[in-house]
């Protein structure tokens, strides 16, 4: 890992200086506001749309619709803006010249690849806390507030799930020298997921099957077993970064 | 697991061996079998026409391509992809050096020098320094992305030369460069001698023959010659005599031309400007022919000399002007394919 921590603070410097971190941050705290907002209007947006014609009984909404209503904007959102993020992350470098500048001096190709997933996993980070925040708020102004230890809890599930599709991604982005091809690797790998997902006994250790325990942890629900699908998202991550590395590792620039 | 390559039988005095350093492209060989020591201290010029396999050296000597066949170390260490120790005693630049465009030029080279060790005061002074040297001290808080190919150029000098390597190697560090900066480069470069070896690619021959001690002349993707300068000019160069004609006598000017052409000792005779140059297999016998040629054409002359060889001499000795069929549509020359064995 020779480099990792000069080439970590280039990476973040980079987040913040290509405004990635202030664009994905800005796109999830409306997601987080907006969230709470969509549950608690619907009901009267839908009476709206429908007018007198015709007569829609819909349940009153709650916290839960509310967090639910987060839990899949950020979803899917947030996999969305996590695929976009990794994609260029090494094949751009490749197709640029700028890995063969950075790989000519003292540092590992291990750390380079790290580095990279550290620095999408903070921004992911910081802009999933922030849509959480965002969340929590209006769901304690719109409807009643939300245990803040289980919503964290929650927020970090998430979050782990989003960087398992970065790290997919980065995979992608590594075996390809093209940005594009690295993000459909991504998002074919989003919508295997979501198929596979429904499958008994499989699905709870897919990082959509961070879902469940994560609501579960938010609503202060019982029988919320984390465990399992959290440490089958840590091996995921840790394996797609050591295939990345084994696979750059033996690469010409 | 494949069986580890075989270390180059290294002498004390190498800060680079190449042995049989082979590489293919499917059929393409773009290297041959190169073996090549670089002294220690020393300033080698690596030459040879586009194509001719000098960037595919360098580009496995740095560690960014892995030879198809054969072995070589730099600074002592094996070279191979990733092998961050290789590239601690090694400053590179890149023919076409590419940076972060959204980075300043500042803190580029802070990047570089962290890589390399260096933090704090030292940092910052030798980041001061290097840009100083590079003219860029103005620029240093601008964005890379807003540089001319001459200030790319420059930082890529900068960053390579910033922790002071022990091995420099620079791939056409001068092909962006103006006059004055070009000038300044080959005079940084000339002051390392004996102090960092610089292994430096071009095709500039006037260059290479004004601070290289060694060279060496690839061709095709095989090493054709390699030695001292001075050896390779009196070994390759032909003599060569240098007539130039007073001007208005273009018809007994073409007549002497053909004349000397006609002539046994004589092997190339071409005008080039106002000037005639002739190169000869025998200069004993040319010294002695040509004046009564010229006498005897009627030809008066303004200058009359035995020119001092040139690199370019040798190079063309060795090398020669590449046919119109030989070239590809890049004006590269075509490189060799592999042949079943």
């Amino acid at each position: 890992m020779t480099g990792f921590m000069v080439l970590l603070r280039k990476e973040l410097l980079e987040q913040w200086r290509t405004t990635r971190l202030p664009v994905v941050a800005t796109v999830f705290l409306l997601v987080g506001l907006s969230s709470p907002l969509l549950a608690r209007f619907t009901p009267e947006i839908l009476q709206a749309v429908g007018g007198s014609q015709f007569s829609l009984t819909l349940p009153t909404p709650t916290a839960a619709d509310a967090y639910d209503q987060l839990a899949k904007n950020v979803g899917q959102f947030g996999a969305l803006i996590a695929v976009l993020l990794a994609m260029g992350s090494v094949a751009t470098e490749k197709e640029r010249g700028t890995a063969a500048l950075i790989l000519t001096k003292p540092a590992g190709r291990g750390a380079f690849i790290v580095a990279k997933l550290t620095a999408i996993a903070a921004t992911l980070g910081v802009a999933t806390v922030i849509a959480a925040a965002g969340g929590w708020f209006y769901t304690l102004v719109l409807f009643q507030p939300l245990d803040v230890a289980g919503f964290a809890a929650a927020t970090v599930l998430t979050w782990l799930a989003l960087v398992a599709f970065a790290a997919i991604t980065l995979l992608g982005s590594t075996l390809t020298r093209s940005a594009v091809a690295a993000a459909g690797i991504g998002l074919v790998a989003f919508v295997v997921i979501g198929i596979v997902s429904v499958v008994p006994g499989v699905g709870p250790y897919l990082p959509t099957g961070l879902g469940a325990p994560a609501r579960a942890l938010a609503l202060g629900l019982s029988g919320a077993d984390a465990l399992g699908p959290t440490v089958a998202a840590v091996v995921l991550i840790v394996a797609l970064v050591a295939i990345s590395w084994l696979a750059f590792r033996d690469q010409e620039l | 697991m494949s069986a580890p390559p075989a270390v180059p039988a290294t002498t004390p005095e190498a800060a680079i061996q190449a042995r049989g350093l082979t590489k293919r492209f499917g059929r393409i060989l773009a290297l041959d079998r190169l073996d090549l020591t670089v002294p220690q201290g020393s300033i080698f010029g690596l030459l040879g026409p586009n194509g001719a396999g000098k960037t595919t050296a360098i580009r496995i000597l740095t560690g960014l391509a892995r030879p198809s066949d054969g072995s070589a170390s730099v600074g002592g260490v094996m070279v191979g992809l990733d092998r961050p120790d290789l590239r601690r005693g090694i400053g590179y630049l890149d023919q076409d050096p590419r940076f972060y465009s959204w980075m300043k030029g500042r803190e580029l080279l802070e990047l570089v020098g962290r890589l390399h060790g260096l933090e704090g005061a030292d940092l910052r002074a030798r980041v001061a320094e290097m840009l100083d040297r590079a003219g860029l001290t103005s620029a240093a808080e601008r964005r890379i992305g807003g540089y001319s190919g001459g200030m790319r150029q420059r930082l890529g000098i900068a960053q390579a030369m910033l922790h002071r390597p022990r091995v420099l190697i620079l791939d056409e560090p001068v092909s962006s460069l103006d006059p004055e900066w070009r000038r300044d480069l080959l005079g940084l470069i000339s002051s390392l001698r004996g102090d960092a070896t610089v292994l430096i690619s071009t095709h500039v021959l006037s260059d290479v023959e004004r601070i290289c001690d060694r060279v060496a002349i690839l061709h095709r993707g095989r090493l054709v010659t390699e030695g001292p300068l001075e050896e390779l000019l009196a070994a390759h160069a032909r003599p060569i005599f240098r007539l130039v004609p007073a001007a208005g006598q273009d018809d007994r000017v073409a007549a002497l031309v053909a004349a000397l052409r006609a002539a046994p000792w004589s092997t190339d005779v071409s005008p080039s400007g106002e000037a005639i140059r002739i190169t000869v297999s025998d200069p004993v016998a040319a010294a002695g022919a040509i004046l009564p040629l010229v006498v005897a054409g009627g030809v008066s002359l303004d200058a009359f000399e035995r020119a001092r060889p040139t690199l370019e001499d040798v190079f063309l000795e060795l090398v020669g002007l590449p046919k119109p069929d030989e070239l590809d549509g890049r004006g590269f020359v075509r490189p060799r394919e592999v042949t079943d064995r």
